[in-house]
């Protein structure tokens, strides 16, 4: 079985040193380790922007595309082989702006696909602008005066799109974001984990320590129970969305694979795709 | 006795014509002759004047024809809209209880058929499109033994009182009509077909049988007229053989959902028309960067933005051609028949993955939706290539990755798929070097350029251009492509007539532009007319940029939203054969 070394390259990321995302990438290489992947049943799909370069990173099979549509590609992937296990990655902006039709919609269709948002509440490629999740006043290169438009909750919309597994970490509690990527590659359907990431470049807001200070774990709560869907909604406006842990679960919906009429459990792109002279005699004979 | 008969039946949308117009020509299918369908149709549901005509032949036929033999109208509209088009002594059959009139100047039969009341008698006014085609069948003198079995055929399913109840309608209907008529009209009697039934399928449906064929497994679409029809067919087929369609959010989901599949291993298209193939376009751009093979269908419209969405129309060319930002090899392949629409799928998904690109198959509306009769689809033609696609790769040492993008003589290099121990790789939209890693290296820039870009040197793809070129040195050369193929060879019958020769060429690949075996007939004609469904003559652009002879190269466009008929082509080119000026149509 592999180790989270064999999950490793030789790659050395261009990330900025401290940068939260170097987290992400040990807690998904630690977590694919300990659920038992090898290397080359793992594909990571990832966006465009700093965290998108995530894919490169890995030892695994990787896809990096193009902005905000990540999670088409990793949904296609997953159609044609379901036997691989499929982690889409990528940032704030290009989750929950240019691919925010996709989040929604990927939420509903609850394929098997592990989805982890690298969420540093700024555009850290293109060099700090705005995003939909910087707060209200956040003063960035694009809003100078402060930012005027709504924070976005993506938890809330992931629950009101009838997510079946929503969860939050910090990059800084590596163990407890390794936790969730396990359960979320586990859960049978689509898992959002949405990550703080801190941009120590761009966003001198929401660093580190604002964020221990800010960050509610759902462990202070033993009484919470993942499966109560009203309960997670509630805690997410309570906490105003800075609560970290496995906020919703739904063990009970298949997953869109599963639902599919005729989809079988060996991946489509390993059977054969010839078709008999009958069958094609049976179609041609519609048309008569 | 004639061979040829043209038959439309009109009303408003919903009420029927459409399933008349199915019935009918199922039963002339049954007995072999050879059909051509036009729809006339607009984006309501409900309401609005919509007709459909089709043209029966004992021989092959490909075009709409400019007369008409039979109009069956359901209201006063129909016949006032499509009465023109009439021959001398054509025949309306009309509904009676719109009290039908003939419009001046118009020299046509009326037979004013109770065709409401009879079916309201019968239970229901649905069953007017029974009424209505048996009426015509009798008029036409044809077996009603063969009629009745058609409509067996489409409502056995809902039981024997169902069938017995339409069967009725459709003697009622005969009947009447030929009590009126004193029997069946003498001037309307078909040469007896060949007996053998033929396929009759409009093009997106030879797609979806061509794509299935091909070992497409997924499709990702968004629905848009007029491609609709293939992701509604397939939806239907593909868990037969343990795939199947997915309706996206978008177009933009539905195409990078295709590249994520193709990347993974399974033959998967997307199908739009023009406002979807322009959302597409970065993913198109991505594609042929990360070399993943790609297949997407666009069945053109009218455009430009929501433009004439259920009109014919050839003005995404350009758009399919250049669209997508930088440099990146892809493949148009303009199919000109059912058979092609079949065939061309097929060899689509050969060459995405033979060649690791973007393929576009692009039909026009008319070729998408015109139900035809075709010939025999051969399964023993059905040939898969997957290219490069290697499995069962020795192991990786350390830290190597398999060389996805390997530079090799041809510029194709193996491809792995996801799942294979020894062929891990990175694949990114960003320049990247033979391992897939990002890479700003100019010399490894260059090289990747040359390699990606040369992939399709000398690519043809079977019957590049379609020639068929009976004299040396033509008068007239003319070339479209698309669906208009059967309307020239219909005009160059005329223009023989007149003493002009014609040699006539389609052009199937669209890019890379098959310049090459081109040459030599432009060269032999003394001039040109290129014909196409746009404004600006994009087919013609493509062949004064790459072959030159600009000077004889004339165009006659049309871009009304309708094919073009039989007697546009003849016109023009009657006109340009004697110097004059092309008006257009
Ligand atoms: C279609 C398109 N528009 C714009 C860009 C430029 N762009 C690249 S990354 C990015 C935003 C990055 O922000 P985010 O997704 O939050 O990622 P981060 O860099 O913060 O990790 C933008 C706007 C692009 N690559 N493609
Ligand atoms: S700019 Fe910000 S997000 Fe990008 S690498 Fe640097 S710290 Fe990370
Ligand atoms: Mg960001």
């Amino acid at each position: 079985m592999a180790t989270f070394k064999e999950f490793r390259n030789n790659v050395k990321p261009n990330w900025c040193p401290g940068c939260g995302d170097f987290s992400i990438q040990a807690a998904i290489q630690r977590a694919a380790a300990n659920v038992g992947l090898e290397p080359e049943n793992l594909a990571v799909i990832s966006g465009i922007g700093c965290s998108g370069r995530i894919s490169g990173y890995i030892n695994a099979y990787g896809f990096h595309g193009i902005h905000g549509r990540v999670l088409p590609i990793a949904q296609g992937v997953k159609l044609a082989n379901r036997e691989l296990t499929v982690i889409a990655s990528g940032g704030d902006g290009d989750g929950f702006a240019i691919g925010m039709g996709h989040t929604v919609h990927a939420i509903r269709r609850n394929l098997n696909v592990t989805y982890i948002v690298m969420d540093n509440q700024i555009y850290g490629l293109t060099k700090g602008q705005t995003s939909p999740r910087s707060a209200e006043g956040f003063k960035t290169k694009s809003t100078p005066e402060g930012s005027i438009e709504t924070t976005l909750s993506p938890l809330e919309i992931a629950l009101s799109a009838g997510a079946t597994f929503v969860a939050q970490s910090f990059s800084s509690d590596l163990k407890q974001l390794t936790k969730l990527i396990e359960e979320g590659i586990n859960h049978e359907g689509f898992s959002l984990i949405n990550v703080f990431s801190p941009c120590v470049t761009f966003n001198k807001i929401n660093t580190y320590d604002w964020f221990k200070e800010n960050i509610v774990n759902l462990e202070q709560f033993p009484d919470y129970d993942p499966s109560n869907r009203v309960q997670a909604m509630n805690k997410i406006m309570e906490t105003n969305g800075l609560l970290t842990g496995l906020i919703y679960q739904n063990k009970t919906r298949k997953s869109y694979e599963d639902l599919v009429t005729g989809f079988k459990q060996e991946g489509l792109a390993k059977q054969n795709i010839k078709i008999s002279s009958e069958e094609f005699d049976k179609l041609v004979a519609e048309f008569k | 006795m004639i061979s040829q008969l043209s038959w439309k039946i009109g009303g408003q949308q919903g009420e029927g014509v459409e399933s008349t117009d199915r019935i009918f020509s199922t039963a002339l299918n049954r007995l072999g002759y050879y059909l051509y369908g036009y729809r006339h149709f607009s984006s309501r549901i409900k309401g609005g004047h919509t007709n459909n005509k089709i043209r029966i032949s004992t021989q092959p036929i490909r075009a709409i024809s400019d007369d008409l033999d039979i109009l069956v109208a359901f209201d006063q509209e129909s016949i006032d809209l499509n009465a023109k088009e009439l021959r001398l002594g054509g025949v309306i059959v009309a509904d009676a209880k719109f009290n039908p009139t003939i419009p001046d100047g118009i020299d046509a039969r009326l037979f004013a058929v109770p065709i409401t009341k009879m079916a309201e008698e019968l239970g229901t006014s649905l069953m007017k499109n029974m009424v209505a085609s048996g009426a015509s069948w009798a008029l036409l003198g044809l077996p009603l033994e063969v009629f009745n079995k058609a409509v067996e055929e489409e409502f056995g399913r809902k039981g024997a009182a169902i069938v017995e109840k339409n069967i009725e309608a459709v003697k009622r209907g005969a009947e009447f009509v030929l009590e009126q008529a004193g029997g069946p009209l003498d001037e309307f009697k078909l040469d007896e077909a060949d007996g053998q039934q033929k396929l009759f399928m409009i093009g997106n449906e030879a797609i979806g049988l061509g794509s299935i064929a091909a070992g497409c497994r997924l499709m990702a679409a968004y629905p848009i007229t007029p491609a609709s029809e293939i992701m509604e067919y397939l939806i239907k087929k593909l868990p037969k053989f343990g795939g199947t369609v997915v309706q996206t959010e978008d177009e933009i989901a539905a195409v990078t959902m295709a590249i994520g599949a193709n990347y993974a291993g399974v033959r998967t298209m997307t199908a739009s028309a023009g406002p979807g193939l322009a959302l597409m376009m970065e993913a198109i751009g991505l594609a042929g960067m990360t070399e993943t093979p790609l297949v997407i269908v666009n069945t053109q419209r009218g455009g430009p933005s929501t433009g004439l969405p259920t009109k014919q129309e050839q003005s995404d060319l350009n758009a399919m051609v250049y669209g997508t930002h930088g440099e990146i090899p892809k493949i148009v392949i303009a199919p000109a028949s059912i058979e092609d629409c079949f065939y061309d799928t097929i060899e689509s998904f050969n060459l995405a993955e033979q060649y690791q690109v973007p393929v576009i198959l692009m039909t026009d509306l008319q070729l998408s939706l015109g139900k035809q009769s075709c010939d025999q689809l051969d399964y023993d033609k059905i040939e898969i290539k997957r290219g490069k696609l290697v499995q069962d790769v020795p192991a990786l040492e350390g830290h190597d990755l398999f060389k996805r993008y390997e530079l090799t003589e041809d510029g194709v290099s193996p491809r792995v798929l996801p799942g294979e121990k020894g062929g891990l790789h990175h694949v990114t939209g960003v320049e990247h070097d033979e391992t897939g890693r990002p890479s700003e290296n100019a010399l490894n820039r260059q090289n990747m350029m040359d390699k990606r870009l040369g992939k399709l040197d000398n690519m043809y793809i079977r019957d590049a251009i379609r020639v068929d070129a009976p004299h040396e040195t033509p008068e007239l050369l003319i070339i479209g492509m698309g669906s208009t193929g059967g309307t020239i060879d219909e005009a160059r019958t005329l223009l023989s007539q007149d003493g002009i020769t014609t040699n006539h060429i389609t052009i199937r690949q669209i890019h890379p532009f098959p310049t090459k075996p081109l040459l030599p007939y432009l060269q032999n004609a003394k001039k040109v007319i290129v014909i196409e469904n746009n404004a600006t003559g994009q087919l013609a652009g493509q062949i004064k940029m790459n072959a030159g002879f600009a000077e004889k190269i004339e165009s006659l466009l049309k871009y009304d939203g309708n094919p073009f008929l039989p007697s546009d082509v003849h016109k023009a080119c009657k006109e340009l054969s004697l110097d004059g000026n092309i008006q257009r149509v």
